[in-house]
């Protein structure tokens, strides 16, 4: 039963991430990433236990990051404007670099031993609950989480400054300054 | 307590899985031409990873893969914040977000 679920929801992260590359409408590619990245939770949540991350994948990807992207598109209308073709050899020439990427990827794989190669410390607690990710989290890995808080402030810092409209132009919205 | 799936499952499968978006991403960075799109491209790749990380952790019961897991995320929000901050500028002073448009400094 786990298993067969896990098959399927394999095939279907495939075929909804393959559309995302596919499709031509680019608000189609974020809906069908939206459901690719609901699909990868499912696997976090169902298969490899791993409930709070999975919950954050929602939240953060599906929820925020996936928003502000359809917020951009549609703030700028790109429906009007035709994407540029590349020509069909690029298109072939990418697919195929694209497939002996995943060739060389197989290959080197298939030669790796991924068994475990230690004795695994059994314990109760379930490695992805809220309990032990946080103790690790705040005692570990204290700094790293630390200058992620800075990291964010400079995001937030250098998202404002970029986004702000230049002081001379006199233009609303998304009008081009001349 | 390792998680059940892997009795039947091997963990390589998750490699592949993963492997498989990985190099769909790659693809989409390659053949588009709309800069929106190659950057959801990015974040599929960025995705693949995080499965990767998640399998294994859970593989060998290490809550460390997980913690990593979230600060890929941090970087990745950071990330997504500033790309779209810049592509609106660009769109805002040429009005297409092509990535062809863009190669203006080669002249």
């Amino acid at each position: 039963m786990l298993t067969s679920a896990f098959y399927f929801i394999a095939f279907v992260t495939i075929f909804f991430a393959i559309m995302v590359v596919a499709s031509k409408n680019p608000i189609h590619s974020v809906l069908y990433l939206v459901l690719t990245f609901f699909c990868i939770s499912a696997n976090y949540i169902f298969m490899l236990d791993a409930t709070f991350v999975g919950m954050v994948n929602i939240i953060v990807y599906a929820g925020a990051i996936m928003v502000l992207f359809l917020y951009v598109l549609m703030m700028m209308n790109l429906n009007s404007i035709a994407e540029q073709k590349r020509s069909v050899l690029f298109k072939v020439s990418a697919a195929i670099s694209g497939g002996m990427l995943l060739v060389v990827l197989v290959a080197a794989l298939k030669e790796a031993n991924l068994q475990i190669q230690h004795e695994v410390i059994a314990t109760d607690q379930r490695i992805g609950s809220i309990k032990v990710l946080g103790y690790v989290l705040y005692s570990k890995y204290q700094m790293p989480f630390e200058i992620a808080s800075i990291l964010f402030l400079i995001a937030m810092i250098g998202a404002v400054v970029l986004g702000k409209k230049d002081a001379g132009s006199k233009t609303i919205g998304l009008e081009p300054v001349q | 307590m390792i998680p059940e799936i892997f009795q039947t499952v091997p963990i390589e499968h998750f490699v592949y899985l993963s492997a498989v978006l990985f190099v769909i991403g790659v693809v989409g960075v390659l053949t588009r031409s709309n800069a929106i799109v190659i950057f959801m491209s990015v974040e599929l790749m960025l995705n693949s990873v995080n499965l990767l990380l998640v399998s294994f952790s859970s593989y060998h019961q290490d809550p460390a893969g997980q913690i990593f897991v979230f600060f890929i995320m941090a970087v990745a929000a950071a990330e997504v914040a500033v790309g779209l901050a810049i592509i609106t500028m660009i769109y805002r002073n040429t009005h297409s977000v092509d990535i062809n448009d863009m190669s203006r400094m080669k002249n």
